[in-house]
């Protein structure tokens, strides 16, 4: 599939060194579409957060390729790997909101990464973002005094806000409720949808299965089970 | 502060942010920058001193030229010239004049039984020329016998002794069981070997000293004639006085000889060089320790960034924007507490121990330096790592 968002040949990938080294992902083949809400589930230590961190750049890919919006990331340049990085949104199972920072300015920092530009135009979008996902009254909140759910929807915010061609998810709904974890997703869906983004996100969390467009299951870092479908509408 | 930053690095104050976001750890950092900057101030005061109050007493003197016995390497060390040297010397062409200056030291013994030592210089009263304009003003009140210029500023002697001078009342005080009567005063101070100074003539000198000989002074002043430089002199009297009892050298060469002598051969300062070394080193540590355990606290964060695609140029920049911060904000206490302990010091000891504008602009970039390299140094854990390890 050219237009792929992600295509990965013949991935493995280790950790540690010697006596110690262990394989934990074997030959992953595996082609991620534009637009889509793709899901990797699999039970702990099946390797599907090493998958997700080979795709986003977070590691080094050690053998095999990844070709992430058509480029090879094995073997690319920081430099090349800084610009790669700026067309990607991240959300993180502890939301790695900067805790000095408020929620605006959280939400900032995924804008400036791309540049100066106009302080009062960005500022608009952040909040514009924050508004979307409910936080219009928290704009100016520090995380400590935000709920895990608001927490993971600056997050969001943050990730999304630079129109990202990709955004990962790394267990979004770990650390929140039933309820607000599953409104993080669909607001995360929603606005991912609305702007053609594709998404990939590892959970356990059985509860938003339905929303993905695409389901695939790891087990000690082998794909067991692929399997599409027609997602619930929101 | 904020906005200033904003401003200078065109982007959300982050460092500033992540400082002042715990005001605990934001205090003890200022703390041990202003202790890092404290320290090198503290060793580089003292040996400031050291080198003001070397070189103080030669701005008493107007001479070119400065006739040492060989085995001196300061003022007030070393044997006797012969005043055949004198005599020698004013015979060669380009010498313009010659004065003996007597040097020995004599203790000032208070009413209440505690003495000070002074730094004593015994000269003709009538060689005004080869004197700052301040002594030669007042040497003429010295031809009476046992008179003396005295040091108002002599450490250890109580101001309001010399209170009464200063209204025109006639003052005697005592050294080696003669009593001298000050007929004018001068302002020096201590130094490393005597608390303050007395300007005495030749005649009282030997009165003083009745094992000195007035045909042996310490040094012999030298002026040279107008365009003739006093370099080329120095080397005519060189090549015709004996190497062997004399030295030859220019009032410069021979502050900078006693300079360098004082500096790199007394024991004391080898020890303050080693204290400003030592100063500095234990506040690099400091320093290092601050800001290398700051982005430690905030590797996850960064790693997020990095993440996002900020690169390390971005990293070095927080870094940096905190290096100038606690710079700043730990220079000025550091400066102000230095100042503090300078005054108490030169109070209690009497040495010019005194702040200098270069002194605070070295320490400053010092500081910012140590700051900023620090902070680099520290930052650089996070270029080779991959984001997915640090979170």
């Amino acid at each position: 599939m050219e237009d792929a968002a992600i295509s990965v040949q013949g991935l493995d990938h280790f950790f540690g060194i010697g006596e110690a080294r262990k394989q934990a992902i074997w030959d992953i083949n595996l082609d991620i579409e534009r637009g889509k809400l793709t899901i990797l589930m699999g039970p702990s230590g099946s390797g599907k957060t090493t998958l997700l961190t080979l795709m986003g750049c977070l590691r080094d890919v050690q053998h095999g390729s990844v070709r992430l919006l058509g480029t090879q990331t094995h073997g690319a340049s920081e430099a090349q790997l800084v610009g790669l990085r700026r067309k990607l949104g991240f959300i993180f199972q502890a939301h790695n909101l900067h805790e000095s920072l408020s929620a605006t300015q959280n939400v900032l920092m995924g804008l400036q990464v791309h540049g100066k530009g106009d302080p009062i135009l960005q500022r608009n979008a952040a909040h514009h973002m924050l508004r979307l996902l409910g936080l219009g009254d928290r704009l100016d909140y520090l995380p400590h005094s935000l709920s895990g759910g608001q927490k993971q929807r600056v997050a969001v915010a943050r990730a999304l806000v630079s129109n990202p061609d990709v955004v990962f998810a790394d267990e979004p709904t770990a650390a929140l409720d039933k309820d607000s974890g599953r409104t993080v997703v669909e607001m995360l869906k929603a606005l991912g949808q609305s702007r053609g983004v594709t998404t990939v996100m590892v959970t356990h969390d059985n509860r938003i299965l339905e929303l993905a467009d695409r389901i695939i299951t790891l087990e000690e870092g082998r794909i067991v089970n692929d399997v599409s479908q027609n997602p619930q509408p929101l | 502060m904020k906005y200033l930053l904003t401003l200078l690095f065109g982007r959300l104050p982050i460092g500033w942010l992540q400082l002042v976001h715990s005001k605990t750890r934001f205090a003890a950092a200022i703390a041990g920058v202003a202790f890092a900057a404290l320290l090198v101030f503290m060793q580089l005061g003292i040996m400031g001193a050291m080198n003001q109050s070397t070189m103080a007493p030669y701005s008493f003197f107007k001479a070119d030229i400065m006739i040492s016995p060989q085995d001196s390497n300061m003022l007030s060390d070393g044997g006797n010239v012969a005043r055949a040297r004198l005599f020698q010397a004013l015979s060669v062409s380009g010498v313009a004049d010659g004065a003996a200056l007597f040097i020995g030291r004599t203790d000032f013994t208070l009413e209440d039984g505690s003495t000070s030592s002074l730094q004593t210089f015994g000269i003709d009263t009538g060689k005004a020329d080869f004197l700052s304009a301040d002594i030669g003003n007042q040497i003429q009140g010295l031809q009476a016998e046992n008179t003396a210029l005295i040091d108002i500023d002599t450490n250890g002697v109580p101001p309001e002794v010399f209170a009464g001078l200063a209204a025109g009342h006639p003052f005697s005080f005592e050294v080696f069981g003669k009593t001298l009567a000050a007929v004018g005063t001068l302002k020096l101070g201590g130094s490393f070997f005597t608390d303050g100074t007395i300007f005495i003539s030749d005649q009282t000198f030997l009165r003083i000293f009745p094992s000195r000989s007035s045909g042996a002074p310490n040094r012999i002043l030298i002026t040279v004639e107008d365009g003739i430089s006093a370099d080329v002199v120095a080397a005519r009297l060189a090549a015709v006085l004996p190497a062997g009892s004399v030295k030859v050298q220019t009032i410069p060469e021979t502050i900078a000889a006693d300079r360098k002598y004082q500096n790199t051969v007394r024991p004391t300062g080898i020890i303050f060089g080693f204290g400003v070394l030592i100063g500095i080193i234990v506040g690099i540590v400091i320093v290092y320790q601050v800001l290398s355990t700051d982005v430690a606290d905030h590797l996850s964060e960064y790693a997020t960034f990095k993440a996002m695609g900020y690169s390390q140029s971005f990293f070095l920049g927080i870094v940096f924007e905190e290096a100038l911060v606690l710079a700043v904000f730990g220079f000025i206490p550091g400066l102000i507490v230095s100042l503090g302990l300078y005054f108490g010091m030169s109070i209690a000891t009497g040495l010019p121990i005194e702040m200098d504008l270069g002194r605070v602009v070295m320490v400053f970039f010092g500081t910012l330096a140590a700051c900023a390299i620090s902070g680099a140094i520290a930052t650089r854990r996070l270029a080779g790592a991959d984001p997915a390890d640090l979170f």
